[in-house]
């Protein structure tokens, strides 16, 4: 694994900060973001994967119940997923809560 | 082709040359303020004279967009530009430098609006001074011709991965027909050859490239850049001596014309040095002690070649192409006095702005600005800078 981003001297660096380590952006964890979270409510979602469609950080996966949840490691809280619901399935709850 | 001598129109050389160079893609916007340059590409690639892509676009904004991707995979790649052209393309072009892309531009500098113009001055360029391209800059069609290649074989070298820019002064050299000899085919694959890039993009070695930068990163990829552009330097010269050798021309970052013993000089850059070099001689015959210094090589700034070529001097006067409005002279001149500040035997420095938007600075006004320049320094007169010819 790469060394994490603050510790990179710039030596360092490929020519034009290339990044040649494929997928690297896992290690970046955005959910520190968020102030809100996506709640689903198992029992009305429909299953439609609208919401794993519509994420702009690709974090939403299917569980192990087949509902859809979104990954909290990354999810920003942007509630794009609550708003395309299309039986408004997804709460976005305030994370002091 | 072969080794020929022929009266050419330089926009049409630089196209006979960038086609010699044997390129994969070329993105330009077709319409003004474009030159005859990549018209004439155009005409190459459809009459199947060369074997590239010519991708005649929208904008300039996707001129250089098209640049990066084709320099992104490895594609020997060029393009051409002017003025609002490069202002509209500068979004693009710094990044061309900050991601390392090799490329080569044939900027015809002009004058930047308003008012509207299309002649010649430094304004477009030194609005994109601090991109990180290297930036060359010629007097006349045979060094234009030759620094094409020459910009190639640095832009492509592992070690240096940078755009290079080949500043020519639009009109008094794009649109002048003049006699320059040709090289040989054979020679330029001598010269140039086939060009691998290491990271480029493919399916079998997947890389990101234009990532994210977030503060804990960005500060790091920016001294990496800064030293990227020094260290270009040495690679630089052994393009142009490995030219020398084969061609017998041999360009230098900072060159001089009897200078050695001058008391002061005149200091140009761009197609000026010539009539700078005609005028400094009539002015030897009357005994003045002057001599020429020319700016080849901008972009990295050529700092200990310019210090030997001017320190001892009494006093420089430099002419510029372009003014930094509220700033303290042109922009050469403000480099200038920065390179020579307190430094033992630093000549003074005296400014003047001359030619903006293609006003002819004839040998006559070389003549005053290298008697009135001496004069003002001698009087102390060196602050800020005098546009030359002004009325009122």
């Amino acid at each position: 694994m790469a060394k994490p981003m603050d510790q990179i001297t710039w030596q360092e660096l490929e020519i034009g900060a290339v990044v040649v380590e494929v997928g690297n952006s896992t290690q970046y964890e955005t959910g520190s973001w968020r102030s809100e979270r996506p709640v689903v409510e198992k029992e009305k979602c429909i299953k439609c994967m609208f919401c794993w469609l519509y994420c702009p950080e690709g974090c939403i996966h299917e569980a192990e119940e087949g509902h859809f949840e979104a990954d909290l490691t990354y999810c920003k809280g942007c509630g794009i997923c609550a708003a395309e619901c299309p039986v408004k399935c997804i709460t976005m709850i305030g994370e002091e809560k | 082709m072969g080794k020929v001598r022929k009266g050419v129109e330089v926009s049409i050389a630089i196209a006979d040359a960038v086609a010699q160079a044997d390129v994969d893609v070329i993105a330009a916007y077709p319409i003004t303020p474009q030159t005859h340059i990549v018209e004439h590409l155009s005409e190459i690639v459809a009459n199947g004279e060369l074997d590239a892509e010519f991708v005649p676009v929208d904008s300039e904004h996707s001129a250089m967009s098209v640049c990066c991707g084709s320099a992104a995979v490895g594609a020997r790649t060029f393009t051409s530009t002017s003025s609002q052209g490069l202002a509209l393309m500068s979004e693009i072009f710094f990044i061309a430098a900050a991601m390392r892309l090799p490329m080569v531009m044939a900027l015809a500098n002009r004058s930047l609006s308003s008012p509207l113009s299309i002649w010649n001055d430094h304004s477009d360029v030194m609005m994109v001074r601090d991109a990180g391209w290297i930036c060359i800059f010629v007097e006349n069609g045979q060094e234009t011709y030759d620094n094409i290649f020459c910009a190639f074989r640095m832009s492509e070298n592992p070690e240096v991965m940078l755009p290079v820019a080949v500043n020519l002064d639009g009109f008094i050299l794009t649109h002048m027909i003049e006699p320059v000899e040709y090289e040989d085919d054979e020679l330029i694959r001598k010269y140039l050859p086939a060009f691998k890039m290491k990271n480029a993009l493919h399916p079998d070695n997947p890389v990101s490239m234009g990532c994210f930068g977030m503060p804990e990163i960005y500060t790091e990829t920016q001294m990496n850049r800064e030293v990227g552009v020094r260290n270009s330097y040495p690679h630089i010269l052994k393009a142009w001596e490995e030219w020398a050798r084969l061609t017998g021309r041999q360009y230098r970052p900072i060159e001089t014309y009897r200078a050695d013993d001058a008391e002061y000089c005149i200091v140009t850059m761009g197609s000026y040095g010539e009539t700078a070099m005609e005028v400094v001689d009539a002015l030897r015959d009357e005994g003045e002690k002057v001599g020429v210094v020319k700016i080849r090589l901008w972009r990295p700034f050529p700092l200990d070649e310019f210090r030997s070529a001017v320190l001892g001097k009494r006093h420089l006067v430099v002419v510029d192409r372009a003014i930094t409005f509220g700033g303290q002279g042109g922009p050469v001149a403000t480099d200038l006095r920065s390179a020579l500040y307190k430094k033992d035997g630093a000549p003074t420095i005296v400014n003047y702005v001359a030619g903006l938007a293609g006003r002819d600075v004839s040998r006559k006004d070389f003549r005053n600005i290298i008697l009135e320049g001496k004069k003002k320094a001698e009087a102390g007169d060196t602050e800020g800078f005098t546009l030359y010819g002004l009325r009122g």
